[in-house]
């Protein structure tokens, strides 16, 4: 337990201040009127949903749990379910062995719900596009809101697309 | 090269990976297997090829094995004829080429004669049970709609045994894929898996990409696993055009890799914990992490590595003053995580969960051919860079580090034998590269030339098997991530386990999904 303890003391605060919303990130004009979001407020649950992705995206959505993104002191939080979820955050060229499974789990998050579309392939279908095994982009499977470019980006351009999400939601 | 027994006319292959190819009829491929299984040989890869495009009269298509035997990489090559599509099936010998003959015939059409299991694996309804993708007149614009089928499951039956559908979205950042739990209580009685929810046709894609730029396709068969797959797919395509990539690049890249095992074991050492309820650990793990990802970043451009070996040597170099940083780096990660191995082993509540639970012994990791990480703590020794060392592990002497308990202790405690080891290698990578020039020219690739690349991945071994077709394109490609020979195995691991020790047993193999069902 000491050692527990001096190790956390040693370590210290190394959370870093987050980046500000990017505008230029929004892919539509935000379909969700303010008076609705100003239901939900800032704190936000998401879901993600791996589709199709190379698990590279993963690597970099689990990168941003560590402490120096600070995720829950903006109050952002990752879910196990989507009935729990404001927003689904969906890497991948839609696999089609997953289109079905994204389609039950966009259907299964309460509206108002937005969808954060999250690397090359999440935006455009990137190196995979469109085959007898990838519909591509999310787009093309479920309406998406916000879409991160990156192979994968890296923890602060996803932070700064759940952000650009977020900040719609922001009451008054 | 050969498999003794058997009187085989082997072509040796040029390059890296120390491999042959040989032509075989029906009977020499299942006595190729037999042969292999009893010398202590195991199934590296086993994939399909449709070789009617090769000329007017063509009809035939050919499965491929790969072996690892004493003197490397055996390839064994037999032709199947288009009017009996159909090869002698081997899951009997080595069980992981059950699921690997059921891809081949999803994509290929091409049975295997005789195996139990013939039900579709990549297939779950995206097209249709009579066409297959990787034939060459399969045509892609006239598909039916996606239709997801029923999977006929194995069905445990007796009184109070009752069954849990996980997947294939699980409840964490996690890769898709479907268990199918049959359990008394809260014991397990059976795990399926289902997979293949991310089947992405890599291999067609290949297809569509020139023998000089796949490896951005092999680069994404499996994120974690990067370095490991674009270094595979250059060795194979180094092979097929006869070229030698320069000293600096070849020491680079093994730097590389050992950035990317080092990054995976940081990770997967913080998950544990946290599945065992540790979530200080995670924490530490995770930042240290971000600290080794930050530098890859900085010194190749990539958090992750991504596209930085390409064929031919290596798109970034370091130089001496980022050579101090990469060095200094070791240093201080290696204290702190001597300091947290300490945490671990003086943990009695982690230990508790650690040890004993997820077992798979020594005897049924051989038998099963449970392969790289998860094998080596299990009592199979094998680790290419050791035992196949190529420049420059050869100057380096890889210590291998190995367990017999099979048990989540034992996965955690390689992890971090590796990392440590791992850390060693990158002090003496940084300093012994050599300078001069990244990359060489590539010629013009001739085609139907043939090479193969076999890396030892932070998880097992993965290979790249590519083959030229006209005007540099490829015709043919195929990239075989360990996965497959571990996810089964994993069934047996969970076997008389509890429901709730399944993510931490699950997070010790940390198995890709990708990788298999690309």
């Amino acid at each position: 337990m000491l050692r527990i303890l001096r190790q956390i003391v040693r370590t210290g605060l190394v959370s870093e201040p987050a980046p500000a919303p990017d505008e230029a990130l929004r892919a539509q004009a935000p379909a969700i009127q303010d008076e609705i979001l100003r239901l939900l407020g800032r704190a936000l649950a998401i879901r993600q949903v791996d589709a199709g992705s190379c698990n590279g995206c993963e690597l970099e959505i689990h990168a941003l749990n560590n402490p120096y993104y600070n995720l829950e002191g903006l109050g952002i939080r990752f879910v196990a379910s989507p009935r729990h979820a404001d927003l689904l955050l969906v890497t991948g060229p839609v696999a089609k062995n997953m289109e079905q499974a994204l389609r039950i789990a966009y259907e299964a998050t309460p509206d108002p719900k937005l969808v954060v579309a999250v690397g090359d392939c999440g935006c455009t279908g990137g190196i995979f596009g469109e085959s007898y095994a990838s519909c591509g982009r999310v787009a093309n499977v479920i309406p998406v809101d916000v879409a991160v470019p990156g192979c994968p980006p890296p923890p602060l351009e996803i932070l700064k697309g759940i952000l650009t999400a977020v900040a719609a939601r922001a009451p008054g | 090269m050969r498999i003794p027994g058997l009187n085989l006319a082997w072509k040796p292959l040029a390059g890296e990976a120390p491999a042959a190819r040989a032509d075989v009829g029906e009977w020499q491929w299942t006595q190729a297997a037999r042969l292999v299984r009893e010398g202590g040989g195991r199934l590296v890869a086993l994939w399909g090829e449709d070789r009617r495009d090769l000329a007017d009269d063509a009809d035939e298509f050919a499965v491929h094995a790969a072996y690892a035997v004493k003197e490397g990489l055996a390839l064994v090559d037999l032709l199947v004829p288009a009017a009996a599509p159909a090869f002698p099936d081997l899951s009997g010998l080595f069980p992981a080429a059950g699921r690997l003959q059921r891809a081949v015939f999803d994509l290929l059409g091409l049975a295997a004669a005789g195996a139990a299991d013939a039900r579709p694996w990549l297939r779950h309804g995206a097209w249709p049970a009579d066409a297959f993708p990787l034939r060459r007149d399969f045509d892609a614009s006239r598909l039916p709609p996606n239709a997801f089928a029923d999977y006929p499951f194995v069905r445990v039956e007796g009184e109070g045994v009752h069954e849990i559908p996980v997947g294939p979205i699980h409840a964490g950042i996690i890769e898709p894929g479907h268990f199918r739990f049959s359990i008394v209580g809260e014991k397990v009685l059976r795990l399926e898996e289902r997979l293949g929810y991310v089947h992405k046709g890599i291999d067609k894609l290949f297809e569509s990409h020139d023998v000089a730029s796949g490896h951005r396709v092999a680069g994404r068969v499996s994120g974690d696993s990067t370095v490991a797959f674009a270094w595979a797919y250059a060795q194979a395509a180094e092979s097929l055009l006869g070229v030698v990539p320069p000293p600096r690049a070849r020491w680079t890249r093994a730097l590389l890799l050992e950035r990317e095992r080092v990054a995976n074991h940081l990770g997967d050492l913080g998950a544990l914990g946290n599945d065992a309820a540790v979530a200080f650990a995670l924490a530490q793990f995770m930042r240290l992490k971000e600290d080794w990802l930050r530098l890859s970043g900085e010194v190749f451009g990539h958090r992750l590595l991504m596209d930085v070996i390409v064929p031919g040597g290596v798109a970034r170099g370091f130089d001496a003053v980022q050579a101090a940083r990469l060095a200094a780096q070791c240093d201080a990660v290696e204290a702190e995580v001597r300091e947290l191995r300490t945490i671990f082993d003086e943990h009695a509540g982690l230990q508790d969960r650690f040890l004993t639970t997820g077992r798979v012994t020594p005897d049924l990791a051989r038998r099963l051919g449970l392969a790289g990480l998860a094998g080596r703590a299990s009592g199979q020794a094998f680790d290419l860079r050791a035992d196949f060392p190529c420049t420059p592990y050869d100057a380096l002497a890889v210590r291998k580090s190995g367990y017999a308990a099979g048990d989540v202790a034992a996965r955690a405690n390689l992890r971090f034998d590796e990392l440590l080891e791992s850390l060693r290698l990158l002090r003496s990578l940084a300093a012994g590269t050599p300078p001069g020039e990244l990359r060489v020219e590539l010629p013009p690739a001739r085609a139907g030339a043939f090479g193969v690349g076999w890396v030892e991945g932070w998880r097992g071994e993965c290979l790249v098997a590519v083959e030229a077709g006209e005007g540099g394109r490829i015709r043919r490609a195929h990239a075989h991530d360990p996965s497959w020979q571990n996810w089964p195995v994993l069934e047996h691991a969970v076997i008389g386990n509890i429901v709730p020790d399944f993510p931490l047993i699950n997070k010790s193999f940390n198995l890709s999904y990708s990788g298999g069902d690309c």
